[in-house]
């Protein structure tokens, strides 16, 4: 027994075995701790609930529904209003971040400051606090029949941001999108395949001229009978009717979301744009390169490939920020799961339908990132992420 | 003895060459340049003429915000006591003033090299933090007993923040350890429990400690709800803190931790002694970073339903003349987090610096 007690090996393996079960007693005794609460509370555990209708209301929506639907699909809802207040971030954090960090990168000292002011004072101040701050300012707009007005096709209220929209269904949208895609992906195919560059240029121009024909008669086809093709936001009685609202709560969000990750973007690029090697700009000018080429052929090129880890970490923490949606009322899927507890009373399912929904979105990203990460490395240029 | 040859510094340039260099290199630069100076002086004209020229300052004077375009500073002047200390009772608001103060010194005092030594930070936290403690809650020293529901604005924020970052120190240097043990059953659990946190957003974690707890634990186990969530806060916190140190730990040359066993020197003293030392000097950036983003992320317990100083802004205009003045309590919020943020990370960027020395 001496022996054995002094056999390091051994030891370790009883640690070890003892951590596992003191584990395993507490997992246990947290199990058993909730089945007599619920039993206490007399609730029902299971997933059941999901097929029964809600009852409440809630701010926001991507699809049409009613106060009748079930948990299932205003959860579902709550999914989309996350996505969509997530992509709508993401999109506009990515384009203020880019021209941030060329800001920054300016060999103009004054230039320059301006942009590390906005970084300073946007990277500072919570997104939270930033978040009700726009709210504030865009709840407080005027009236509609006072509305501030961009040229007569943009309408700033105080109930929401009015935009001009097309009458065209969301299904003929994603089609032509689709189309495409497709199409440049077979463009970068033919690229690799075609060595004729002459032959390669009539093959891009007629494809394309085909692809936006195709585009307008999808679109002329799937447009609403007996409309405009752009849909204008009018005033009719005390609110306008037409175009395409961004509710307040969701503008602030966007608004707050952008500002902020553009500041943490813009570092990114800036550090990206930054770490391109002199030699490479340099062997550029040597050739007789003009500037911009020399910016969309070497530095661009390099820098987006060694920001992309930094960046799909920055998409990550963006993405969970959107958590913060219930501070200004957006229903998104926290606020929809908090509601949901508050009204169902089925907490534990909840709360795992929660916390599986962010583990898919946020792998998802890394991932789709990751692939893009792996498809343009250069040879010799890998970064190691 | 031959005198050491004088050598002179390059000439330097004269000023208006590297003035000419900076700003007016090419037309389009000069462009920019005044572009720039335009923008800038406009910029500071009009948060000068609307913070001080036409403000009004005292919250006698509130009658006269109506007419002018200036910053109403009235509502600070009127309300500051409840977006500093919340709901804690008038006559005691001298002991709140008191623990910030304290706990901002120790904070201050925690940047200072002399004090990085286990002993020297713990002595100095724990007496801060006791100091701190006391001072808001009372019961001792004939103070009156002021129970953490009372307490709120700027000295809950600090509270929070000084209290998850006291519990996630050390709990991040074991799970840090933790993850990279040596026995398999330690390592993966550990790394399971952080991958698993640091995939959720801090508000689900929150959430889960205020909400979902009194489910999962026995009633005797669980404090208030304060407690919670600055329980969860902490393991989100040492989580984050746990993967910056291990990346410290990573970059110590493996030739260290062996030259301590080939000196007989145990687990516990060759990461006392070796490893942890170089560890906080390889990732102290990070770790400064981490506090940084901390003590910002203090404002999201205030959807939990806490009286931080978000929310108490939010109670400081939200009654009578007051209702229309949230910029300017929303500016000045933003302008106490800027304050602290943005010394902290400051304090960062210059010990990035500073440790450079002596690396390539």
């Amino acid at each position: 027994m001496g022996t054995l007690l002094r056999n390091r090996k051994f030891r370790e393996a009883v640690f070890q075995a003892v951590v596992i079960s003191a584990v395993a007693v507490i997992l246990v005794a947290m199990v058993m701790n909730t089945r007599a609460t619920l039993a206490a509370q007399s609730l029902t555990t299971g997933y059941g609930f999901l097929d029964r209708s809600t009852g409440w209301d809630f701010s926001f929506s991507v699809l049409p529904y009613t106060i009748n639907d079930t948990y299932a699909k205003t959860i579902l809802i709550g999914i989309l209003n996350t996505l969509l207040l997530g992509f709508l971030g993401i999109f506009f954090a990515t384009l203020i971040g880019i021209i941030v960090g060329l800001v920054r990168t300016s060999r103009n000292y004054l230039f320059s400051l301006l942009g590390t002011v906005y970084v300073e004072i946007f990277r500072n101040v919570p997104l939270i606090l930033q978040a009700v701050f726009w709210y504030s300012i865009v709840s407080h707009l005027p009236k509609p029949r006072a509305a501030l007005s961009l040229g007569d096709t943009v309408f700033l209220t105080g109930r929401g941001v009015y935009l001009p929209a097309l009458n065209i269904s969301i299904l003929a949208v994603i089609a032509a999108l689709v189309l495409a895609a497709l199409w440049l992906w077979q463009l970068r195919r033919l690229r690799k395949r075609l060595y004729n560059e002459g032959a390669y240029r009539s093959i891009r121009l007629i494809g394309s001229l085909a692809l936006l024909l195709a585009i307008v008669v999808i679109c002329y086809l799937a447009r609403t009978p007996d409309t405009p093709l752009i849909n204008m936001p009018a005033l009719k009685g005390l609110n306008f009717k037409g175009g395409l609202r961004f509710p307040p709560e969701l503008t602030a969000l966007v608004l707050a979301i952008a500002l902020y990750g553009g500041a943490y973007i813009g570092e990114v690029v800036r550090a990206g744009l930054m770490s391109v090697p002199r030699g490479q700009i340099e062997a550029g000018f040597v050739n007789g390169l003009k500037s911009s080429h020399i910016f969309t052929r070497i530095r661009l090129p390099l820098a987006v490939r060694a920001v992309l880890p930094s960046l799909t970490n920055q998409y990550v923490q963006l993405m969970k920020a959107t958590t913060i949606g219930l501070v200004v009322g957006f229903s998104d899927f926290f606020m929809i799961i908090s509601t949901s507890i508050n009204q169902s009373g089925q907490t534990l399912e909840l709360l795992s339908i929660l916390m599986g929904g962010f583990l898919i979105i946020n792998l998802s990203i890394a991932y789709v990132m990751n692939t893009i990460n792996r498809k343009i490395a250069i040879k010799g240029y890998e970064v190691k992420g | 003895m031959h005198s050491a040859p004088s050598y002179s510094a390059p000439p330097r340039e004269p000023l208006s060459n590297r003035l000419k260099s900076l700003f007016f290199n090419s037309p389009l630069d000069a462009l920019v340049t005044l572009v720039c100076l335009f923008v800038f002086s406009y910029l500071i004209y009009s948060i000068v003429d609307w913070a001080f020229l036409s403000s009004v300052w005292r919250a006698e004077d509130e009658a006269t915000c109506r007419e002018t375009d200036g910053a109403c500073w009235s509502v600070i002047d009127a309300r500051h006591r409840i977006i500093f200390f919340g709901l804690f009772p008038y006559e005691e608001h001298w002991r709140s003033t008191v623990a910030c103060v304290v706990m901002i010194l120790t904070m201050i005092a925690s940047c200072v090299s002399w004090f990085w030594t286990t002993v020297r930070l713990g002595v100095l936290w724990i007496a801060g933090f006791g100091l701190f403690y006391i001072l808001m809650h009372g019961g001792i020293f004939g103070l009156s007993v002021i129970t953490p529901e009372r307490w709120g604005g700027l000295a809950l924020t600090i509270f929070i923040f000084a209290a998850v970052s006291i519990i996630g120190m050390p709990l991040s240097v074991l799970l840090a350890l933790g993850r990279r043990s040596k026995l398999p059953v330690i390592a993966r659990l550990i790394g399971l429990l952080i991958d698993f946190v640091r995939s959720l957003p801090l508000l689900t974690i929150l959430f889960t400690a205020a909400v979902i707890t009194p489910f999962l634990l026995p009633g005797w186990l669980l404090g208030d709800k304060l407690y919670r969530v600055i329980a969860g806060f902490a393991l989100f916190f040492a989580c984050y803190q746990a993967e910056n140190i291990r990346a410290g730990l990573q970059s110590i040359p493996s030739g260290q931790d062996e030259a301590g066993l080939t000196l007989g020197l145990n687990y516990w003293q060759r990461v006392s002694r070796i490893q942890l030392p170089q560890a906080f000097r390889n990732s102290l950036p990070a770790i400064v970073n981490q506090f940084v983003i901390t003590f910002k992320e203090t404002s999201i317990v205030t959807i939990v339903g806490f009286f931080e100083i978000l929310a108490s802004g939010a109670a400081a205009y939200g009654t009578g003349v007051w209702t229309v003045h949230y910029i300017e309590v929303y500016v000045f919020i933003g302008l106490i987090y800027f304050i602290f943020v943005f010394s902290l990370s400051r304090y960062g960027a210059h010990l990035e610096k500073k440790l450079r020395v002596g690396h390539a």
